[in-house]
């Protein structure tokens, strides 16, 4: 694995594989009443927050914590792109103070990657988001989630994604779930296709490693598993979409919609959800969406990446009573 | 003044000759000239060029002096073998008066390394809603006969209309950037399958093309002649291909970084690559050469724009679009163009000195290299190659693209009237 996690295109199909198996351990962890390792005891990660995302701060939070590191929360509202303090003077501040990683969420794409690539920190960097390009971390909890419910979770362990279908529904043009997903998918051996109206899908796309179709419902009955994009309402008033209803109309699941996949088909959503518009309460609520699962997912994973970037040689769950020594 | 005697240079890249200097003119051009009362500069065989015109510079002064200056600008044009630059008018405050079009050309001409020829703006503070006094900034001293809001387009098509009508009067040209602005909101990288991958906003080619091909459209309307900044797309070569077979009066720019670099660079994030228009594919880059080959584009502009260092040590959304171009122009130009066989050296001083001096009627430049003519003079040593080192610049700004590149060429003497302002690539 390389020391940075910048992209899901980064990781090769083992490096994939071991993180979902990893994360599968930190899961067991969960399940325990004291949900605590050892493993970071000592190091220092700090949450580097320039855009406000409660929920994958707070998720990165547990993991850290679960995983017993110091953990210091920043964040800047409003970011070095208004100016103000700039993001390599922030970045060395912090690590001036002893971290050993930076996990970053930045409004302005490629900001982790200058980050891990300009020579201004040693800290491992890993992107919790960036702009319109990448959140590796979510396309790595998607990948958890289907493994764990179209295969299984001990029968997951040590496979890939090959041959399931996925198929991704909505702003494809401003998501970065979308980038990571199609490029994790690809790797882990998925069939992906993407769903969107002509407007929402970037000039470019043609070179992506999967199908694209401005048609959901022929879509839906090829599919394992469905995953709503939300898409903002603002999006209308630049003519993205004539109104909010016919989107919801032409692009939304709902339950009508959602009987029309195989029955063992599960749907997802990266949250938070837009209900009314890209999904329906109904859908949002039945058994088959896994949406609470994938926020459950995330902490496991998170543990995952943060133990292989930082863990070193330490076995990560092989020996948990020694914490309480 | 004294006597400079020029020795075995190829002039234009053709046979060795001898190029004597007599105050500010060319005395004698041939073989064996004598030497006596001159300083002697052994060329070695190195190639004469008429001295080379920017039509495209930014000086910054007055008001961003923290990434360039009159002075620093010019010297870093002399370095880079020019003998005239004309400034484009986006300082603070923006060069729409006659008060300020004044002061910039008055600092070049105390300063001496190089004419400097103010660009006027178009419309006041480049809004695009009123006209600039342009008579007043044509008449001051300054004489400017080139308009142009670059930086932004003259989007509002009744305004160009009118602003190319206007200038007819005293001859002058309206240089646009065209950009239509509701395509490139947000933009930051050109549009297609790089900044699909990462993520960042697009400027898609037709947002340029859309504004040459109406303007191109109006000039022919109007009956008036109109440049084209920094032509950057393959599309927008066909458009000017097109207007100039019908006799439209147009004349187009590229500039070096759009003859070599692509998109591909932007996959490091690093900001040294992020400029306006951005760069484009391989396949823009390679219609650019054959254009610029062809005469489809008139001349190279380097559009040189520097920017501190902290405008580019930052993530990509945050930095500041430029990349510092006069010492590097020649260089990436003999790359691009002459070592690929594309355009042979009267050719390169066809698109960097004589064309531009047509274009901007900067008169005493661009002329042929012979007796009775200024002496606006640039050498090069064709057969140098060596890695761009930045710290070495003239220029107060390091913003280059080149840097740890290596290039061919390397500017060594160039003389304004007959003054050396470069000697051994030092300046004087």
């Amino acid at each position: 694995m390389q020391r940075h996690l910048i992209s899901a295109a980064d990781l090769t199909r083992d490096d994939a594989v071991l993180i979902l198996d990893t994360a599968e351990e930190m899961a067991r962890v969960a399940d325990r009443p004291i949900k605590k390792l050892p493993t970071l005891r000592g190091r220092t990660i700090v949450n580097l927050f320039f855009e406000d995302s409660t929920r994958t701060r707070i998720s990165f939070e547990a993991a850290e914590k679960r995983l017993s590191a110091d953990v210091i929360n920043f964040t800047a509202k409003g970011s070095s792109v208004s100016k103000g303090e700039s993001l390599k003077d922030t970045a060395q501040t912090l690590e001036a103070m002893g971290v050993d990683a930076v996990v970053i969420r930045h409004g302005a794409s490629g900001a982790p990657y200058r980050l891990a690539n300009s020579g201004w920190i040693d800290a491992v960097v890993v992107n919790a988001g960036d702009g319109t390009h990448q959140h590796p971390t979510q396309a790595l909890l998607d990948a958890f989630t289907m493994r764990r419910r179209l295969i299984g979770p001990d029968a997951g362990l040590g496979r890939d994604l090959e041959g399931k279908r996925i198929t991704l529904v909505g702003d494809v043009l401003h998501s970065r779930v979308a980038r990571s997903n199609v490029d994790l998918l690809h790797t882990l051996g998925a069939e992906v296709t993407l769903v969107a109206p002509p407007t929402l899908l970037p000039v470019g796309i043609e070179t992506w490693p999967c199908e694209v179709s401005y048609d959901l419902d022929s879509t839906l009955p090829k599919s394992d598993a469905v995953m709503m994009l939300r898409v903002q309402r603002e999006r209308m008033n630049a003519a993205f979409f004539p109104t909010e209803r016919e989107y919801s109309r032409r692009y939304g699941l709902d339950g009508d919609r959602m009987a029309r996949m195989p029955e063992h088909a599960i749907v997802m959503h990266p949250g938070p959800m837009v209900r009314g518009m890209e999904i329906t309460a109904e859908v949002a609520d039945s058994d088959r969406c896994t949406v609470v699962e994938q926020v459950a997912n995330g902490v496991s994973i998170r543990m995952a990446v943060l133990y292989l970037l930082l863990g070193g040689n330490e076995p990560a769950v092989t020996h948990p009573r020694t914490e309480e020594k | 003044m004294s006597k400079i005697l020029i020795r075995g240079a190829k002039v234009l890249g053709g046979e060795l000759q001898d190029v004597l200097i007599d105050g500010g003119t060319i005395a004698e051009v041939g073989n064996g000239l004598s030497a006596e009362g001159a300083e002697v500069v052994e060329a070695d065989g190195k190639v004469l060029l008429p001295g080379l015109v920017d039509l495209h510079t930014h000086l910054r002064e007055p008001g961003r002096e923290d990434s360039e200056t009159v002075l620093t600008g010019t010297r870093a044009a002399a370095s880079g073998g020019f003998t005239t630059v004309f400034a484009m008018a986006n300082t603070f405050p923006v060069a729409d008066t006659a008060g300020v079009v004044e002061q910039v050309w008055r600092l070049g001409k105390e300063h001496g390394y190089c004419d400097v020829q103010p660009i006027g703006a178009v419309t006041v503070g480049l809004e695009g809603r009123k006209l600039a006094e342009l008579g007043a900034m044509h008449e001051s001293a300054a004489g400017v006969t080139v308009f142009s809001d670059d930086g932004k387009c003259v989007h509002d098509a009744v305004i160009m209309r009118r602003a190319l009508e206007y200038v007819k009067a005293f001859g002058g040209v309206v240089a646009q950037h065209a950009q239509e602005p509701r395509l490139t909101e947000g933009a930051e990288m050109n549009e297609g399958v790089v900044s699909a991958e990462l993520g960042l906003g697009g400027w898609p080619a037709v947002a340029e093309e859309s504004i040459i091909a109406r303007d191109v459209l109006l000039a022919d309307h109007v009956g008036s002649r109109v440049h084209i900044c920094h032509l950057s797309t393959a599309g927008s070569v066909e458009i000017v291909r097109w207007a100039k077979s019908r006799g439209i009066a147009v004349t187009a720019e590229v500039t070096p970084h759009h003859l070599l670099l692509t998109d591909e660079l932007v996959r490091t994030y690093n900001p040294v690559y992020k400029v306006n228009p951005p760069l484009r594919t391989e396949r823009d880059v390679m219609a650019l050469r054959e254009a610029l080959a062809d005469g489809t584009i008139d001349i190279v502009a380097t559009d040189h724009a520097p920017h501190p260092h902290e405008d580019k040590d930052c993530e990509w959304a945050a930095a500041a679009m430029g990349m510092v171009g006069l010492e590097t122009a020649l260089s990436v130009v003999q790359e691009t163009m002459v070592d690929t066989g594309l355009l042979d050296w009267a050719g390169v001083a066809d698109r960097m000195s004589v064309k531009p001096a047509q274009i901007g009627q900067a008169t005493g430049h661009g002329r042929p290299v012979s007796a009775g003519e200024p002496a606006n003079l640039t050498l090069v040593d064709t057969a140098y190659r060596g890695l761009v080192e930045p710290a070495g610049f003239a220029s107060r700004s390091r913003n280059t693209p080149y840097e740890g590149r290596e290039l061919p060429g390397r500017v060594t003497h160039t003389w304004l009237r007959g003054k050396a302002t470069l000697v051994d690539g030092k300046l004087t």
